[in-house]
């Protein structure tokens, strides 16, 4: 499902460049639910970027779904990422002048689905998710968990083959970040693959697999608790 | 461009976005309302002034009598000058004058009486020639003629007013009236672009007025009309006309004081100019208030995409194309820009119709401000255009937003 080769990115500010991923091979199989971990700048967010076509790659290769993701022009990337990824962010990041239902909608305006019918496609997924009693309300009249798995829905109307979720607990209590959990997990069952970057190692042990970054290199990538890959740089990492 | 769902969208936004709306729409309005305003005061000053020229003649001169103050020739200053008609005789002879007349008015007695009804008016005796210097128009009848000079006729042409105030709606042609007491017939009414002052006018022919009234040959102004020349020419008719009465006065051909002349043409080729300039003036400071316009779409529309930064990431983490970004602020700030120009167009407008009827009429220099729609529609065009343009910085630059960037917490 998803393959990163020997990716490298660096981002260059003026006459310093910072070599933010070091050459990363990952492979991820379609359904899997994977939690990427990492202290701030070891470039975990980048990864996702990448793996979101949010942003570029300098060398190595990216294939999604078998597709090289690589020097495609920016409408058809956004047309990629309409029909293939969902974003869930921890700030949860709904539109707050539109009501829970037409947030959900939104990824299908931008295919050009029709009005009515976006809607109550939004509204037939808020049912199956037990949230259509928010369906009307506006996003700071619902608590953090209700906006969470608001969110979610909108990742998932588009019906993507791949979730990333950009640390989708930090904002939320515990209870409420085990439900929301508990959401992924049963998105997860239904063959939709997630990755999850979080910070938090008891959320991160609630996921299949548990990849570790440190200054952009994976030092350690455990499949249900067993360690798959030696760390490259292990004397680093104590 | 028209994709209902687009629309709906921009509507959405619009409307639960009223304060942001508002600002962006009142610094277009301002700008075009002050465009009209300013064009249309400037359009009023000028009609102002041209209808303070419209009662008389654009290329007449008028020359009055004064008094000299310089010794000359033996004479003492302070000499007061009297026109003859041999004055009138020598202006009519010169070159390019196309009309002469001279003037006096009635003091002793300006009664006229019609049957039983009295008033007073202005009495002036000229020459025929005067109906071109005052730009009247005969009505019904006839305006006095050389024969009414050379036969010493007792006619007499009445302004509009006076036809109306002594006859009560009879026609006035051929009927007796009591002008000082001496029984003249009316030959003509007429009517002067100058307005209701100069139609309580009634005019006699000099000649007989000369007679009558006891005036010799005496007449108090000279006025003549030149053929098409320019502002230069008739300004060295000014110099002749000068020198040749001066000669005829034995008057220091240097003492301004003995004769006043006044050149219309030479003032209005001077108003001419003057708003020339002052057109010049208003679109200078209509363009800066446009811009100023601009600016203040052009920054409302940062900010606006500054505060949107994360909206527009997450639209872009949805799939929405940099086109589509960029079409979603552009609409939107053309939408507002059109409509906001279109309400300060119509509030300019607006305005103007209000304060118009205050202005009509009286000897105000301020007369029917009005702005030439095509003028308006062009101007709102332009900014609703440059709007765009100043939108499209702020666009490009929303689209290029990075997603995950704009979503930081941080």
């Amino acid at each position: 499902m998803i393959s990163l080769k020997n990716i490298h990115k660096s981002y260059v500010t003026g006459t310093n460049s910072l070599h933010v991923l070091k050459g990363i091979n990952l492979e991820v199989a379609e359904g899997e639910l994977v939690a990427i971990m990492g202290s701030s700048g070891s470039g975990k967010s980048t990864l996702l970027n990448i793996i979101g076509m949010l942003d570029t790659y300098d060398e190595g290769d990216y294939r999604l779904e078998g597709q090289l993701i690589r020097n495609m022009s920016e409408k058809r990337v956004a047309r990629f990422r309409n029909s293939h990824i969902g974003f869930v962010f921890q700030s949860f990041n709904l539109i707050s002048f539109k009501n829970a239902m037409e947030n959900v909608a939104l990824p299908l305006y931008y295919r050009n689905i029709h009005r009515k019918k976006r809607n109550q496609v939004a509204m037939e997924l808020l049912e199956k998710m037990g949230l259509s009693e928010w369906a009307e309300h506006m996003p700071n009249e619902l608590s953090g968990g209700q906006q969470q798995r608001i969110a979610i829905a909108r990742a998932l109307v588009s019906r993507p083959k791949v979730i990333l979720a950009d640390e989708p607990t930090g904002a939320l209590d515990s209870q409420t970040s085990y439900e929301v959990m508990d959401l992924f997990r049963e998105i997860n069952q239904s063959g939709i693959t997630i990755l999850i970057v979080t910070h938090e190692n008891d959320i991160a042990h609630m996921t299949g697999r548990i990849i570790r970054l440190h200054d952009g290199d994976i030092v350690t990538d455990e499949i249900n608790g067993i360690r798959r890959k030696q760390p490259v740089l292990q004397t680093l990492t104590h | 461009m028209f994709d209902v769902d687009k629309w709906q969208e921009i509507f959405s936004t619009i409307s639960k976005n009223k304060m942001r709306t508002f600002l962006t729409g009142f610094s277009v309005a301002w700008g075009i309302f002050m465009l009209i305003i300013l064009l249309g005061s400037g359009k009023g000053l000028e009609n102002g002034v041209n209808e303070q020229f419209k009662d008389d003649a654009t290329n007449s001169i008028w020359v009055n009598q004064g008094t000299t103050s310089m010794a000359y020739k033996g004479l003492k200053p302070g000499r007061n000058i009297q026109f003859t008609n041999e004055d009138h005789a020598i202006l009519k002879d010169m070159p390019s004058v196309e009309h002469a007349a001279g003037r006096f008015n009635i003091w002793e007695n300006t009664t006229i009486s019609y049957k039983n009804q009295y008033a007073t008016y202005d009495i002036i005796a000229t020459h025929p020639d005067y109906a071109f210097l005052e730009k009247l128009q005969v009505k019904t009848g006839r305006y006095l003629n050389e024969l009414d000079i050379k036969e010493f006729r007792k006619s007499v042409a009445l302004g509009e007013v006076v036809e109306r105030e002594l006859f009560k709606g009879e026609p006035a042609v051929d009927k007796y009236i009591m002008v000082a007491g001496i029984p003249f017939k009316v030959v003509g009414v007429f009517t002067d672009p100058g307005g209701d002052r100069d139609l309580n006018r009634v005019y006699i022919p000099i000649s007989t007025a000369q007679r009558v009234f006891n005036r010799g040959n005496r007449i108090n102004q000279l006025s003549l009309t030149v053929s098409d020349v320019t502002v230069e020419q008739s300004n060295q008719m000014v110099e002749s006309i000068r020198r040749e009465i001066s000669k005829r006065h034995t008057v220091h051909p240097d003492d301004k004081r003995a004769l006043f002349i006044w050149n219309t043409l030479e003032q209005y080729k001077k108003f001419l100019s003057l708003f020339a300039s002052i057109r010049i003036f208003i679109w200078i400071i209509g363009i800066g208030t446009l811009i100023a316009g601009i600016v203040g779409v052009s920054n409302i529309m940062v900010v606006v995409v500054k505060e949107r930064t994360k909206e527009i990431g997450v639209r872009k983490a949805l799939g929405a194309t940099p086109g589509s970004v960029i079409g979603l602020i552009l609409q939107e700030s053309i939408l507002i820009t059109a409509f906001a120009g279109y309400i300060g167009l119509l509030g300019g407008v607006g305005l103007l119709e209000i304060i118009s009827p205050y202005f009509a009429g009286g000897e105000s220099y301020f007369k029917d401000p009005e702005v030439d729609l095509r003028v308006a529609l062009t101007a709102t065009g332009i900014l609703v255009l440059a709007g765009t343009l100043a939108g499209f910085i702020p666009a490009r630059k929303a689209s290029a937003i990075k997603p995950i960037e704009a979503l930081r917490d941080e």
